[in-house]
């Protein structure tokens, strides 16, 4: 069995977020670069199968959309344990195009399972997961916080309001995941590290694909108002201020 | 000059924070409190590989240049020196003095688990009455032709309890004083050997350290390492790299502590604003934080040296010299900007400070460096 986790390079959650160019791109200047963390958790439930289950896994791929500036990041998903990687040369302008490059180059191989995090912390979109599933005509199941091999049945539990659902499927599928997949990510380990560059990481040419989105400018949130404390027995206040001020009712 | 790291650097760097915040951070001052060792946080880190990450791939290590090993260093002292000395004793005096001065057959058979981080080392030099004077050593190797029987005390030992392998080093020609020394490879099991009770210290108190007796403890002559009389010289050259460990670790201290200080500085108002804006608090900050640019880059500068196969004894001694006293100055400034907060467990830099104490006196204390350095301007 080949268990494919696609990986995105993002910047460092705690990164400052500035823009360039009107507010028409994202400032990269001294940004730290990081494997996506839903990825990450997607890649460390991926090996704790490969390792619980000696001889099952045959091999775990890492695949990426992206430019060479984010080959350090795709090391690091080889240094933590996956065997071998993928970068598909194009810039990742949106999410259907990501899918559709994903998907070219994934029909080339069979892989039984596909895993990918639910969103990606830069953009937040949680969309190629889905469209990576129309594109391969390839079931998927969202929201996995569990997943199990047994047999050769894949058991799966997603989150939904109010609790757990538990679903089983047949390979080949793509298991969108989120938080519970795993306790926490691997750290790569001194060996791992010391080896990444010794595992393939092999470039493939996109083919011609157009983003369906383009992004027009960028701004930030207005900053929060500070908040007005209104005494509870002066009701009077409160609806004046909710009707002439945040005009609400 | 490139002051920049490599990738494989970076990605070190990170594993060893990403490790310290994760496994260590979360019991560290109740492991203080109880002079714990850290044994669910050592699995971890022998399971990641930091225990020989230097030793050659060839017996099992990582491989590593010494610039990656003062990285992971500084990360795991911000948190837990404790840790962190494990990993210095391991990586710059046992697996180093094994690899660099063995035969095949000793780096068979003691280094590979060692590297692999499978077991735990310890290095015994210090004596009752031989600290800074190493010349003097009472701890007796007596040469019975096939065997040498050591009798004697060692103190201080860090990881006494811990490792399975320890190198002691003990006189056996005392008419020769230290060319008389050998440094002998001895599996702590050997009949023999006994540990006094865990010491009460300031600092550093999850680390395991114990007194050592050698009672008639019978050790095989191709345990010795190098030719007769070279243990003195062996631990001296072993030493030399063992600065750039207690270095990396005290600048972790520093290091450590100034992030507390700084964010606190920020959040803490008093008098209207937040008291990084008092000029009092902001040129303290502004002076801890060259004290530990400085520290760092003579840490890294050793570090590069070693890995240049150039000298880099003079350079480890001012590197451990100096940061070892700035740890020091930095993380009682650090208590000095929490305020009454600093003088209460909870906020970790009253355990960095008394945790910096002991970077100033073993493994040579900065007026032995002082030695090393003004005797080497002489030449």
């Amino acid at each position: 069995m080949k268990i494919l986790v696609c990986i995105s390079h993002v910047p460092d959650t705690t990164t400052k977020i500035k823009f360039v160019n009107n507010n028409t791109s994202f400032d990269t200047t001294g940004v730290q670069w990081i494997i996506n963390p839903w990825d990450e958790l997607a890649l460390t439930r991926a090996l704790d199968i490969k390792d619980a289950q000696a001889g099952v896994i045959e091999e775990i791929v890492v695949i990426n959309v992206g430019l060479i500036d984010s080959e350090p990041t795709i090391r690091k998903a080889l240094a933590i344990g996956a065997d071998r990687a993928i970068r598909i040369n194009a810039d990742p302008k949106d999410a259907f195009l990501v899918a559709t490059e994903l998907a070219e180059v994934i029909k080339k191989e069979n892989f039984e399972i596909i895993l990918c995090g639910i969103e990606s912390c830069d953009f937040n979109g949680s969309t190629v997961g889905g469209m990576l599933s129309e594109l391969l005509d390839m079931p998927s199941v969202s929201a996995v916080s569990s997943l199990e091999i047994d047999g050769g049945q894949v058991k799966l539990k997603r989150e939904i309001d109010g609790g757990q659902e538990g679903v089983h499927t047949q390979t080949p599928f793509i298991g969108i995941v989120q938080k519970g997949i795993c306790k926490e990510p691997r750290i790569p380990s001194m060996r791992g590290i010391m080896t990444a560059r010794t595992k393939p990481l092999q470039v493939v040419e996109p083919i011609a694909a157009e983003p369906l989105i383009e992004f027009v400018n960028y701004e930030f949130p207005k900053p929060k108002a500070a908040c007005r404390k209104v005494d509870p027995e002066n009701v009077k206040e409160l609806v004046t201020l909710l009707h002439e001020e945040a005009k609400v009712i | 000059m490139n002051f920049e790291f490599t990738e494989e650097q970076k990605m070190i760097q990170q594993a060893a924070k990403d490790f310290a915040e994760r496994e260590l951070l979360h019991d560290v001052i109740e492991r203080d409190e109880k002079s714990e060792f850290p044994t669910n946080g050592m699995k971890k880190l022998c399971e990641l590989g930091f225990l020989g990450m230097m030793a050659d791939p060839k017996y099992g290590g990582g491989g590593m240049d010494t610039i990656s090993y003062v990285l992971a260093m500084e990360e795991i002292s911000k948190i837990d020196s404790s840790c962190a000395v494990v990993m210095s004793v391991c990586n710059s005096l046992v697996n180093w003095g094994i690899e660099e001065y063995g035969t095949e057959e000793q780096k068979q058979k003691w280094l590979v688990p060692l590297a692999k981080s499978e077991k735990i080392g310890a290095f015994l030099l210090s004596e009752p009455e031989a600290g800074s004077d190493a010349t003097s050593q009472r701890t007796t190797a007596e040469d019975k032709g096939d065997h040498y029987l050591v009798n004697g005390t060692k103190n201080w030992i860090t990881n006494a309890n811990s490792a399975s392998t320890y190198i002691v080093i003990a006189q056996t020609h005392p008419d020769k004083k230290h060319k008389g020394i050998n440094a002998l490879i001895v599996d702590k099991n050997t009949p023999g050997i006994t540990l006094g009770p865990h010491e009460n210290k300031m600092g550093m108190r999850s680390s395991d350290t114990h007194s050592v007796m050698f009672n008639d403890v019978k050790v095989p002559k191709e345990n010795r390492i190098g030719d007769d009389g070279f243990g003195f010289s062996f631990a001296m050259k072993t030493l030399d790299g063992g600065r750039i460990g207690i270095a990396s670790q005290a600048l972790g201290i520093a290091s450590g502590a100034f992030e507390r200080a700084l964010k606190y500085s920020k959040e803490r108002k008093a008098f209207g604003t937040e008291i990084f804006n008092h000029q009092a608090v902001a040129f303290k900050l502004a002076d801890m934080a060259v004290k530990i640019e400085n520290a760092r880059n003579l840490c890294l500068k050793s570090a590069w040296l070693k890995d240049q196969h150039q000298p880099y004894g003079i350079m480890s001694a001012m590197a451990k010299q100096y940061a070892a006293d700035i740890a020091m100055e930095v993380t009682t400034e650090a208590v000095q900007i929490h305020g009454g907060y600093g003088y209460v467990k909870e906020y970790h830099v009253e355990r960095l400070m008394r945790e910096a104490k002991l970077t100033q006196i073993y493994e040579g204390t900065s007026e032995v460096q002082k030695i090393v350095i003004s005797r080497s301007l002489l030449k």
